[in-house]
């Protein structure tokens, strides 16, 4: 288990430190930070002064480690906006993230899952063949679509909500919803898809020819080995909690990460750029983290067998 | 003369890991085997799962590397898998497997999967390739017309046939077949066999016949050798050894063959079939063998010919250097 | 003697074709019953049909009477009742046919549970008698094990274990031995035929090696696309032949002794379910055909007390003739 646990956070920083050195790379090719924050019309002297005052005058492989070993000091840099830490600006938006993805989150799963469950106990039924056509709608409209035309129909035609800002709880409700469709869409699809398979597995045969009820058949035979694939699914959505509504956020005008990450990017404001990409690729490691934890405990297969049972040969 | 296929001393070993994040152990899968496969004749490899003996076929037809032990293929040494006297030798020794739909490639007919030989190999002229294709079709019993069809569109016996077709389009020397029946119907077996036979009278064929079918190794071998954990434990005549089985386990295997009008009399092993990755100390079979000694457990019998008849066997008891004991002795510390 | 089980004109059809095509079997109480046949000769689906075991789409008609109830269409709580009650039944793959995330024990206590009403340390109890009786080695122990953990035979012997948790009174065990060793399905065997001495429990075993169903069987019906082309004792089966098709069988199963000849292949293949030849299924295939063969299917013609063929060439025994449709 220790060696395990090891050798997963190992990988696991190795994939931190990648995605960080990637967007390193990245922003620094993509323009020059100093001209465009001080504008196209700055005068020469202020620009290079901004530049030796960021250090953005040294060589790219000493701003590189300079970061690295600032990072390793828990510093994440400052915004070169504003001068205050980056780590504080991204901060002060996860709330206002958390408060779009976790509710859509509740509704991936809270419908993605039943629907898919549902859909393969009635394979090729009416039922079934509703909800796939709904997944299938679901997933391919991207989510600018969808939010675009909850806002024409809820905002701009009925009245009902609000179409973009932050001043109260409905205002949350079109960009949950946005959200929470794609994912539970594209999670009912999986669930469905893992669900038909185990149905066809002879163990289930087995547990009806044992006189097991359909019903305990599906709830005790059959889920727990379903659950098994989705749940890496469910961990990577975990995963996007707080990258997940980049496009979003933008549409609705809400004020998260996502939106701090598209205007922070625009700006080349590379610290909380970065700070940004860290946070993420940190979540998204640590829900892996989970998910490989959670496959021991749902599938004893995978676990390590200290107690092999003895062979009598 | 020079046999067509000699095998001596081969060892595979493998590193396996014990369940996702165990240490790996090392597991001989082929444990010191020598065969040898004459022109014209054929050799059944008989044993249950896990004895090696598909190994054993990867590692005659260089396939896989062995471990230790030499490969001579009539008096050369095998060359290096992947070399290109290795794949000239290819065209000479051929492979047919359990699983027809896997050997097969889904997307073309089996016409063109059969003519592919000829062209891999630069046989005979691009013009003519089509025709041989039909002649190598018709040989193993399909029709001209069922080489435009596809795999998936073929009974399993006939998938077989045109594996075999394609095999034998080389006119090759040395035929290694896995469990080539195991997956069909029995009496579609029966066919394969036919054929088998037919075609090893047609080209002279040299064959290494993999089963754990007994009475299909006794329909088609000429000789027969017995596999245990890695090890041939007994080799000679198919009837010797289906007849009057000397080594405890050749006993076993044979009297596990289920036939009608047996009733009782049956020697039935105790225990699972053993695991390579744990492989007992002395004779490999002596956890499950009702005769062992305390001999067994210490110190592995040799292959070698037994006194009264020549027949091979590695049997401390069958040698008559140990009385029969009564089985169950303690794995040796 | 009354029928345990009856099965009377079983007809099944997937998708509109006809997988089996009027199968009437009788299985006595304590019998033991073989069903022989190659792939797709309907031998698996008579039994899963016959317990309500095939998924929606099969088309079932006919009757299968338990003690004179009748199973077909039955309501769901009754066929729950009867499966792994008086009916068990057993796979031919025991590793796949366990739960994999459900440890062994658990699985046996299930049906002792919804079988036989018993729970906790009782279940447990008998569970851990049951492994002793399957004989499975160090039983309390491997209660707790997972089936990934065992090997293909022990699964088995588990699997066995689950059936014999309500007390069946027939065994269905399809193709029991045929993912195992040569050696171990000489123990699954061995141990079928001991547990029968045990409890009395009538068995049916599908296989497609005449061999095994030789050996652990009383009677044994042949069965070609659908249909029961010969049923007899094993020794009338073995030493009197009728159908061409039993002749075939056993003509193309390698000898044991004797010299060796050329076996005498069946030609040619199983029709397929959508090319089903008008009359006799096997006569494209047989080396008797004549011209009447393909004008009907012909009926089974009672050859001897016990046996019959449905084979136009059967003779009939003087007196007695009977007709397939009761």
């Amino acid at each position: 288990m220790i060696r395990f646990l090891g050798s997963r956070l190992l990988r696991a920083a190795i994939t931190i430190v990648m995605v960080v050195t990637f967007a390193f790379v990245v922003l620094r090719l993509s323009g020059d930070p100093a001209q465009i924050i001080m504008g196209a019309d700055a005068p020469p002297e202020a620009v290079e002064a901004f530049r030796a005052a960021w250090g953005l005058d040294q060589p790219v492989w000493v701003q590189y480690f300079n970061y690295f070993g600032a990072i390793l000091q828990g510093d994440l840099g400052r915004s070169m906006r504003d001068g205050r830490d980056a780590i504080v600006l991204v901060a002060e938006r996860i709330p206002a993230t958390l408060a779009l993805t976790l509710p859509a989150l509740a509704i991936k799963i809270g419908l993605g899952i039943p629907a898919g469950i549902t859909a393969a106990l009635h394979r090729n039924s009416f039922i079934d063949r509703a909800v796939m056509m709904l997944a299938v709608a679901g997933f391919t409209i991207p989510s600018f679509v969808l939010g675009l035309l909850l806002v024409l129909v809820f905002a701009v035609q009925l009245g009902w909500l609000p179409s973009g800002g932050q001043d109260s709880w409905r205002h949350a409700i079109l960009p949950i919803i946005t959200l929470g469709v794609g994912g539970a869409a594209v999670l009912a699809r999986f669930t469905r898809s893992a669900m038909l398979e185990v149905l066809g597995q002879p163990y289930i045969r087995t547990a009806s020819a044992k006189g097991v009820p359909w019903r305990s058949v599906v709830w005790g035979h059959a889920l727990p080995n379903a659950a098994i694939p989705t749940v890496t699914i469910v961990g990577f959505m975990v995963g996007s909690l707080i990258a997940g509504a980049v496009v979003v956020e933008s549409v609705f005008s809400w004020p998260g990460v996502g939106r701090l990450l598209v205007v922070a990017v625009g700006n080349r404001d590379l610290a909380v750029v970065q700070c940004i990409l860290l946070l993420v690729a940190m979540t998204m490691v640590t829900s892996n983290l989970i998910v490989d934890l959670l496959y021991g405990v749902l599938d004893p297969r995978l676990r390590n067998q200290p107690r092999r049972a003895a062979g009598t040969a | 003369m020079t046999a067509l296929l000699k095998a001596e001393g081969l060892v595979r070993r493998y590193a396996m890991r014990r369940g996702l994040l165990g240490r790996s152990v090392e597991v001989r899968a082929v444990a010191g085997v020598s065969l040898t496969v004459e022109r014209g004749r054929t050799l059944g490899l008989v044993g249950e799962s896990g004895c090696g003996k598909s190994t054993t076929g990867r590692l005659v037809l260089g396939l896989e590397a062995p471990d230790a032990g030499t490969v001579a293929f009539q008096g050369q040494p095998m060359s290096a898998p992947g070399t290109v006297a290795w794949r000239s030798l290819r065209a000479r020794m051929q492979m047919v497997f359990q699983d027809p739909l896997g050997a097969l490639d889904r997307r073309l007919p089996i016409g063109v999967q059969v003519r592919e030989p000829f062209d891999i190999h630069g046989i005979g002229t691009a013009a003519d390739r089509p025709a041989r294709a039909i002649e190598a079709l018709r040989a193993v019993g399909l029709r001209p017309d069922q080489a435009a069809r596809y795999p998936h569109e073929l009974s399993g016996g006939q998938r077989q046939r045109a594996v075999l077709a394609r095999a034998l389009a080389t006119e090759p020397e040395l035929l290694v077949c896995d469990e080539p029946i195991s997956a069909l119907d029995v009496s579609i077996q029966a066919q394969v066999m036919n054929l088998l036979v037919d075609q090893q009278e047609r080209l002279g064929l040299g064959i290494l016949f993999i089963s754990h079918d007994l009475r299909a190794v006794r329909q088609v071998s000429h000789r027969v050798a017995v596999m245990y954990l890695g090890t041939i434990v007994e080799e000679g005549e198919p009837d010797a050894v289906l007849h009057e089985p000397a080594h405890p386990y050749a006993q076993a295997l044979v009297s596990a063959i289920p036939h009608p009008g047996r009733r009782g009399g049956r020697i039935v092993l105790q225990g699972d079939p053993p695991n390579p990755a744990d492989r007992p100390g002395g004779c490999a079979f002596h956890p499950r063998c009702p005769i062992a000694t305390a001999l067994c457990a210490q110190e592995a019998p040799l292959l070698k010919p037994r006194a009264v008849d020549g027949r091979l066997v590695a049997c401390h008891v069958a040698h008559g250097d140990a009385l029969p004991g009564a089985g169950e002795v303690r794995r040796a510390a | 003697m009354t029928a345990l089980v009856a099965l009377r004109d079983l007809h099944v059809a997937f998708d509109g074709q006809a997988a089996l095509r009027g199968i009437d079997l009788d299985v006595a109480p304590g019998e033991a019953v073989g069903l022989v046949g190659e792939s797709g000769c309907g031998k698996s689906v008579t039994w899963l049909a016959a317990l309500g075991l095939l998924p929606a789409k099969a088309k079932v008609t006919g009757s299968v009477t338990l003690d004179s109830q009748q199973l077909l269409g039955a309501r769901p709580e009754t066929l729950d009742r009867v499966r792994g009650g008086r009916i068990a039944m057993i796979f031919q793959d025991p590793a796949s046919s366990l739960n994999p995330v459900i440890r062994i024990g658990r699985q046996v206590e299930e049906a002792l549970r919804l079988h036989r009403g018993m729970r906790g340390a009782a279940a447990r109890a008998e569970a851990k008698r049951l492994f002793d009786q399957v004989g499975i080695p160090d039983a309390a122990r491997r209660l707790d094990a997972w089936p990934h953990e065992l090997s293909g035979g022990q699964n088995q012997r588990v699997m066995i274990a689950i059936a014999l948790a309500g007390r069946p009174e027939l065994l269905v065990a399809d193709e029991p031995t045929t993912a195992l060793d040569v050696t171990i399905q000489a123990q699954i065997l061995t141990l079928l035929q001991d547990l029968r001495r045990e409890t009395g429990m009538a068995l049916v075993l599908i296989s497609h090696d005449l061999g095994v169903v030789a050996e652990a069987c009383d009677r044994v019906c042949v069965m070609y696309a659908g249909r029961i082309v010969e049923q007899a004792s094993v020794d009338a089966l073995f030493a009197k032949p009728t159908h061409p098709y039993t002749r075939g069988l056993l003509g193309a199963l390698p000898p044991l002794d004797g010299p060796r000849r050329r076996l005498a292949a069946i030609p040619g293949g199983v029709p397929e379910p959508w090319a089903m030849p008008p009359g006799c299924a096997f006569a494209p295939r047989c080396g008797d055909r004549m011209g009447a063969c393909d004008a009907a299917m012909p009926g089974a013609v009672m050859v001897a007390p016990g046996h019959r063929a449905a084979c136009l060439l059967a003779t009939p025994k003087p007196v007695a003739r009977e007709a397939v449709h009761a």
